[in-house]
This record gives C-alpha cells, sequence and structure tokens, in this order.
C-alpha cells in the first residue's frame, strides 16, 4: 500500500497543516507522521478528530505520498500544490521560505 | 455612485457583527464546522487550497478611490499585498485569517463595501457593463437598473435558499460587453418607437458543465414591471428548479428542460398574479437612485482632442497602447480608459496594492475618482479627458499597467486554477503566462486582431472558456493536466458556445497548439475577417486537420 500522511487546515488562518508523529500539527510536509496501512490511517484520522473538536483543525483528510528517496512528496499535483504554494507566486506560500 | 442610505450602512453594519459574534462562536467551538460553513459562505469566505478566500462584492464592477485605497489597505495589512479581480467584477484576497474577518468587513463597510451573497445558493452580485455612463450609443446607464436589483436582492427572504446560485448581467448598449446571454437572468435596456425605456429579458443562459444561451422571454417589458418580472422568473425557478442534483439545479436546465415557450407561459402565468401586488420600485426611489449616477461635470469640449491627435503622432508606444486601450466616450473630448491586468507573463486579473493604488491616484485626478472593473479581469477609467490621456499613460507605464492588449490574444480570461482552488482539476494561470510570453510581439497581436482565449481549470468554467474564441478546458487524466481546446466561442451580442476541436492536448503541448490555430487562422482568413468568424464560416474542420495532423 502507498504510504500516506494526514492533511488539514489550520481553523485560525486556513493554513496547511500536517500531522505530526508526537500529534501536533506542522506546517511542513517534511515533519508530517509517514503512515502505512489502512488501519494506521484509520487511526490516525481518528486521532484528528481530537484536533477537530479543540478547534484546532479542519476537514482532516489522508493523502498519498512518495517518500522512497527520503523526502516526503505527495503523488498528486493538487497535494504538491498545497504542500509547497502557488507555482506562479514562488515567493509566497510555504516554498517562499524553504 | 450610489452612496448607502442608513439603511443601506446599518444592514452592512449589523451582518459586520453578526459575523463577528459567529466568528468568536465558532472558534470557541460553539458552532461545527457543519454549521459555521454557510455562515461563512454567505460573507464570502471561502476555503482554497492554501488559506481561506475573501470575495469582495463590488456591485456592477463600479469602485471609487477612496473604495480602492481600501482595497490596497486590506491587501496590505490583512494579505499578501496583491488582489485578484475576478469575472463576477468583484475582487478576492487569497491570504486572510479567519479571525481577522470581521476586521476586514468592518473597514469594507467603512466604505460601504462588504462581501454579501459573493457565494451561496443566492442572487449573487449584479454585473453590468463596465462602459456604464460612458459608452458612445449607450440607451440609458445599466448601474441604475443594476443598483435598483442590488437593493431588492440582498437578503431577499425568498431567494436566499434558491436550488442554486443565480447570476444577473445588465447591459444599456446593444454592444454587449456585459456577457447577458449566458447569464441566469441578462437584461439589454432598449428604447422603442415612442422613445420609452423597457428591458429585453433573457433567461437561462450559463457556462458551467451544460452551457447554454439564454432564451428571450420578452422583447420589450415595459419599465416599471421590471423587479415584479424579475421576482415572477424567480418564484418559478425557485418552485420548480430541481434540488435533487446540484448539476442540474441552474435555471437553464429548468428553461431548457421545460422548454422556452412553456417556461415563459409560467413566469407570464406567475406575473399575472403578483404584477399589481408585488414591491415595484417607486418611480421617486428610482429617480433618487438614478441621481447617483447622472453624469459627472464633464467640461464642455468642443471635439477631439488636438494634443491627443499630436501626442500619438510624437509617440508610437502611445498611440499603439491609445489604439487598443482607449475606446470612444460619449462626452466629447472625453475617452474610456482600458487598464488590462494582463502584463507579459502576468497573472490575468492580479495587481498589487501598488498597482491599485496608483490607479485610485490616477482616478482621482483624471477620472472623477471613478474606476471600473470589467468580467474580462481588467480595470477602467471612465472618464477621462482626451487631453490627460498622455499622462495617465506615463503613469500607467511606471506601475506596469499600460500594455496595450485589450481584446488580443494575450488579453486572456483565466480562473486562479488549481494554483489557488479547490475545486480545480487543472492550473489555469500558467498556461495564460505562457501564451502571452509566446505571443508577446504585439505586432504579431496587431495581426491577428481580436481574439478571445479564456481558460478555466475546472468543468464550472469560472474562465468562461465556452465562450472564447479559443477557450481551454483543463482536465485531469490520470493525474496528468490535459487541456481540451474548444473554437468559436464568443459571449457578446451574438453569442455561441465553441466547439470541441478534438482529443484533449498535455500541458507542454498547449501554446504550440495555440499557436498552430492562429497560424491556421491567418493562413485562411478571408480578408480582415475576426479568428472567431473564420470559424464560423470554415468550420473547425481546418483547425482540427493542422492541430492533429501528425496523429
Amino acid at each position: 500500500m502507498i504510504n500516506q500522511v494526514i492533511s488539514a487546515n489550520r481553523l485560525g488562518d486556513g493554513i496547511v497543516v500536517y500531522l505530526t508523529a508526537n500529534g501536533d500539527w506542522s506546517e511542513r510536509i517534511a515533519n508530517a507522521h509517514v503512515i502505512d496501512g489502512q488501519d494506521r490511517v484509520e487511526a490516525a484520522l481518528s486521532q484528528s478528530c481530537d484536533a477537530v473538536k479543540a478547534c484546532l483543525i479542519i476537514d482532516p483528510y489522508s493523502i498519498d505520498i512518495d517518500d522512497s528517496d527520503g523526502e516526503i512528496r505527495p503523488t498528486r499535483n493538487r497535494e504538491l500544490i498545497r504542500a509547497l504554494g502557488p507555482t506562479v507566486r514562488l515567493d509566497i506560500g510555504k516554498q517562499a521560505t524553504l | 455612485m450610489y452612496l448607502y442610505d442608513t439603511i443601506d450602512q446599518l444592514l452592512v453594519d449589523q451582518r459586520v457583527e453578526q459575523f463577528r459574534d459567529q466568528v468568536r462562536r465558532r472558534m470557541a467551538g460553539a458552532l461545527s464546522e457543519d454549521e459555521f460553513k454557510p455562515l461563512r459562505l454567505m460573507n464570502g469566505l471561502y476555503l482554497q487550497l492554501h488559506a481561506y478566500m475573501l470575495r469582495v462584492a463590488i456591485p456592477y464592477g463600479t469602485l471609487s478611490s477612496d473604495q480602492m485605497r481600501k482595497l490596497v489597505h486590506i491587501a496590505e495589512v490583512y494579505d499578501k499585498g496583491y488582489g485578484h479581480f475576478t469575472t463576477r467584477q468583484n475582487i478576492q484576497f487569497n491570504w486572510p485569517k479567519l479571525e481577522q474577518t470581521p476586521d476586514i468587513l468592518a473597514e469594507l463597510a467603512a466604505v460601504q463595501m462588504h462581501a454579501l451573497q459573493t457565494s451561496g445558493s443566492c442572487i449573487r452580485n449584479v454585473t453590468a457593463d463596465q462602459y456604464a455612463g460612458a459608452a458612445a450609443g449607450e440607451v440609458a446607464d445599466p448601474r441604475i437598473v443594476a443598483e435598483a436589483i442590488r437593493q431588492w436582492s440582498t437578503l431577499h427572504p425568498e431567494f436566499t435558499f434558491l436550488p442554486r446560485k443565480f447570476k444577473i448581467a445588465v447591459t444599456g448598449s446593444a454592444r454587449d460587453r456585459a456577457a447577458v446571454r449566458v447569464h441566469d437572468i441578462g437584461i439589454v435596456i432598449k428604447r422603442n418607437d415612442q422613445g420609452e425605456i423597457g428591458y429585453e429579458i433573457i433567461v437561462g443562459g450559463g457556462l458551467g458543465r451544460t452551457p447554454m444561451i439564454g432564451v428571450k422571454l420578452r422583447e420589450f417589458l415595459p419599465e416599471r414591471y421590471l423587479l415584479s418580472y424579475l421576482e415572477a422568473v424567480l418564484r418559478v425557478y425557485n418552485q420548480a428548479g430541481r434540488r435533487d442534483n446540484k448539476y442540474k439545479a441552474r435555471i437553464k436546465i429548468l428553461v431548457h428542460e421545460t422548454g422556452g415557450e412553456a417556461f415563459t407561459s409560467l413566469v407570464e402565468a406567475e406575473w399575472e398574479q403578483i404584477r399589481d401586488s408585488a414591491v415595484e420600485l417607486p418611480v421617486g426611489e428610482y429617480a433618487r437612485i438614478a441621481e447617483f449616477f447622472a453624469p459627472p461635470p464633464f467640461e464642455i469640449l468642443s471635439g477631439d482632442d488636438g494634443d491627443y491627435a499630436r501626442d500619438r503622432l510624437m509617440d508610437r508606444d502611445f498611440a499603439n497602447w491609445a489604439r487598443t486601450n482607449v475606446a470612444s466616450h460619449k462626452q466629447p473630448g472625453y475617452a474610456i480608459v482600458n487598464i488590462t491586468l494582463k502584463p507579459e507573463g502576468g497573472i490575468p486579473g492580479d495587481a498589487t496594492s501598488e498597482q491599485m493604488d496608483a490607479v485610485a491616484t490616477l482616478a482621482e485626478q483624471f477620472s472623477f475618482s471613478e474606476i471600473r472593473v470589467t468580467h474580462e479581469q481588467n480595470l477602467v477609467l471612465p472618464y477621462v479627458r482626451q487631453a490627460d490621456l498622455y499622462a495617465v499613460w506615463q503613469t500607467l507605464k511606471r506601475n506596469g499597467l499600460a500594455t496595450p492588449n485589450l481584446g488580443l490574444i494575450s488579453d486572456i480570461i483565466a480562473c486562479p486554477g488549481m494554483d489557488y482552488c479547490g475545486l480545480a482539476t487543472a492550473r489555469s494561470i500558467p498556461l495564460a503566462q505562457d501564451i502571452s510570453k509566446r505571443f508577446a510581439d504585439l505586432e504579431q497581436q496587431h495581426h491577428i486582431g481580436e481574439l478571445k482565449l479564456k481558460i478555466s481549470g475546472c468543468i464550472n468554467a469560472c474562465g468562461h472558456h465556452h465562450v472564447g474564441h479559443i477557450g481551454i478546458l483543463g482536465v485531469d487524466k490520470r493525474g496528468e493536466e490535459f487541456y481540451q481546446i474548444t473554437l468559436g466561442g464568443s459571449a457578446d451580442e451574438a453569442p455561441s458556445i465553441g466547439k470541441i476541436v478534438g482529443p484533449a492536448v498535455a500541458y507542454d503541448k498547449v501554446v504550440d497548439a495555440i499557436e498552430t490555430l492562429t497560424d491556421t487562422y491567418l493562413a485562411i482568413r478571408a480578408g480582415d475577417e475576426r479568428f472567431v468568424d473564420t470559424v464560423r464560416r470554415a468550420g473547425v474542420d481546418p483547425f482540427k486537420e493542422a492541430l492533429y495532423a501528425d496523429h
């Protein structure tokens, strides 16, 4: 099965965040907890519900990633753009401070 | 320009405080996202790919310099220093924080602006011809009607939960710059042989996944019946429009499934019931609104300005800009200035806060403090003396706003696409940038002539691709961006829906494909016919053969 990470948007500012191994939410996909197996994904999504109830994040969901070279990279264009920022404005979004 | 009365202002101020409380309750957990989402959408706040997005209404695309400066302030204080002008004549900010949104709305309310009805299944921001009040040959200023409709439709209790969103456009000119025939309701102001004003009413046009040209319900609706007739149309739609399938919920589906004649009969029957009881705009109120749109205090000038003619002779760049971006004015000695937000390699519709500020200042100095936003994602200074055009152009040039490409192939409509939008299936903006770079040679653009190129990043068609002379629709094919090309669309007074020319092409082949299409056009055009006229005369086959010759 393809590896996955959990992503959401932060409630207060809408910024894209990722679930880390210690249960925090990071703006960097590089800090995301990589999960394999449907059971673990379900458990992580369940864990995310606590952050939803705590009004930290909204709409958590799992995304497919490729980390075969050690770097976490979403497999879909949409998620790649969410992880970095608009491809037409490299000066804004997460990519601006990488 | 229209100025709020106490009712308008109270309504907007109260809405800000209502939303402030809703945001507070959401942040405190008293409202779930499911409960909050429809509330934030009713205030124009979406959640997009990277962050929230606030869509601010610019009624019928008319802005004052003060309002533009407030948008500058919001861009700089609450966002990332730019705004995106949309095909609904609105502006979008792509990075506002939820917690700060009530403050942004309060800032807007201070200059008589808001974000109401820029989302949701309600009557959206009414759009109008951007040359309103300035166009040569105009029958009447469409902003008077548009403002009346704005007041009638704002928080209208019966039409707040329609089957789907509802868009109305108005033009007062025979030349349609407002795309009225591809709106849920399009209104054309006309004058009959007796000199009376009336309205052609067109219903059931639209784009999206099922593009359709509207059906004419009335050739000439007497002026006094406008609101009751609109109410009848909305009532029929509200009762009979489909709510079981959001893809079939727009009024265009109802009109075309019912049939134009039958739908007209339903509206007429409804109207007979309400025409004498419905709230109609009192003559006095119409006159009160009309006063706000009285012509500005023009100087009385004899005709074309001599300096303007001399400046064009002396400066070729200025002459090129004037040729494309300056339009005739109804007032002798004045001109309409188009500011295209489509520089070579730029993002269609985007303007930095510095550019917006420069436009506000120019409007203050040279256009009676008035600015228009166009549905083609450009700006307009509607009342500029010909004698001032050279000074205006020089300032525009210093601010990167003097690209002389109005109506040419690089004057592209593009939706935000997958660079920002959560619904998009492909990117739009990078294609627009690459096409504008490929066709950067202005002489070549002029040689090609009028060509409306429109790009959408998904089937929702926010980039109006169906009515592009060349339309480009982004689709996802197994995770790769592909683009379907259509030819022969038009949103003007002779509307048409573009025809698909062949299989979708890969992202990196699109610009070459567009050049193949323009080369084919240049090879087969007859005389000085426009691109769209060549497609209409010759059909898509010559273009298809050229495009897929190697396949």
